[in-house]
């Protein structure tokens, strides 16, 4: 499958990364990153692309890494419908102090407005 | 995640603080008081939890199996947590917590099935932000799926204000205190 992945800066992004590069290599997935600069989040783009670069080398992926500037969300379903992708794989939200999962807004856009297959990761 | 959250400007209640014993509209004599800490109530919290329907978890909590509940039950209570319990007799009914968040508490409740509908949750809420008022808290925050017209109702009763209905999920907010008194 040819996977686009987006992550920010919140754990529940690195975890996504960490899940999708597993997959890749059980399953053969062509994989693109697609580094997401939110703002605001605990990671720096830069510290976003090493975890990147670092989990792609550990795993021995080959994989295509790319900046989304702007609206994330909507960059996000363009790349993937525009260009062919079978999936979008984010990260599954972040956790409040209570416990509850919560979503971003750019996962809130890439679900309801993807025409292509969505994964969260939990 | 950390975000200026608004809050209404003026201050709510007075609540009243637990304990509280009142009838419920089943006939059920409730009890209201603030968790102890011991190891009967935590044990009574986590078989509430088990029995808890999967169709009234909100956003994920209370998880559904024992290992989870404990974990998250680890969490809700902590040491800075503040935490009511409804009590049919040895029965927890309902519960309802304050967890810190910054400068503020976020607030959950929950009721389970066979006592829902009684007015146990407004009981619940109001000994809970009467718990909080008495223990210097000054805001509170949740989110609530904004189809559960019960709940946002209840909250918009008690003096919740919707602060964000942007996402999936509704945020509203409540103010106990300006922060000149620091309460007792």
């Amino acid at each position: 499958m040819r996977i686009l992945l987006g992550i920010g800066g919140a754990d529940d992004s690195l975890q996504a990364l960490a899940r999708t590069v597993e997959r890749a290599v059980e399953a053969g997935d062509e994989l693109t990153v697609a580094i997401i600069d939110e703002g605001g989040t605990e990671r720096s783009v830069e510290e976003i692309e090493s975890a990147v670069t670092e989990t792609l080398e550990e795993n021995g992926v080959d994989a295509e890494i790319r900046y989304v500037a702007g609206d994330p969300g909507s960059k996000l379903v363009d790349v993937a419908e525009s260009e062919g992708y079978d999936r979008i794989v984010l990260g599954g939200g972040t956790t409040s102090p209570m416990g509850k999962i919560q979503l971003g807004s750019t996962a809130e856009f890439v679900l309801l407005n993807s025409h292509v297959s969505v994964t969260l990761v939990r | 995640m950390s975000r200026n959250r608004r809050y209404p400007d003026e201050i709510a209640g007075p609540f009243e603080s637990p304990p509280i014993t009142f009838e419920d509209r089943d006939g059920r004599e409730i009890d209201i008081r603030a968790h102890d800490g011991s190891d009967e109530e935590y044990e009574a919290l986590a078989s509430m939890y088990d029995a808890f329907d999967p169709a009234d978890r909100a956003q994920g909590i209370p998880p559904s199996e024992e290992r989870r509940i404990r974990e998250w039950l680890d969490n809700i209570l902590c040491a800075e947590c503040l935490n009511v319990v409804a009590w049919d007799g040895q029965t927890a009914a309902g519960h309802a917590t304050l967890v810190p968040d910054g400068d503020a508490y976020e607030l959950a409740i929950f009721v389970l099935q066979a006592y829902q509908e009684a007015g146990i949750g407004t009981h619940l809420m109001k000994g809970l932000l009467g718990y909080g008022a008495e223990s210097g808290v000054e805001k509170v925050w949740l989110t609530v799926e904004r189809w559960n017209k019960a709940a946002v109702g209840l909250y918009k009763k008690i003096g919740f204000e919707v602060s964000d209905s942007e996402s999936f999920e509704m945020e509203m907010g409540i103010r106990l205190s300006d922060g000149s008194d620091e309460g007792g």
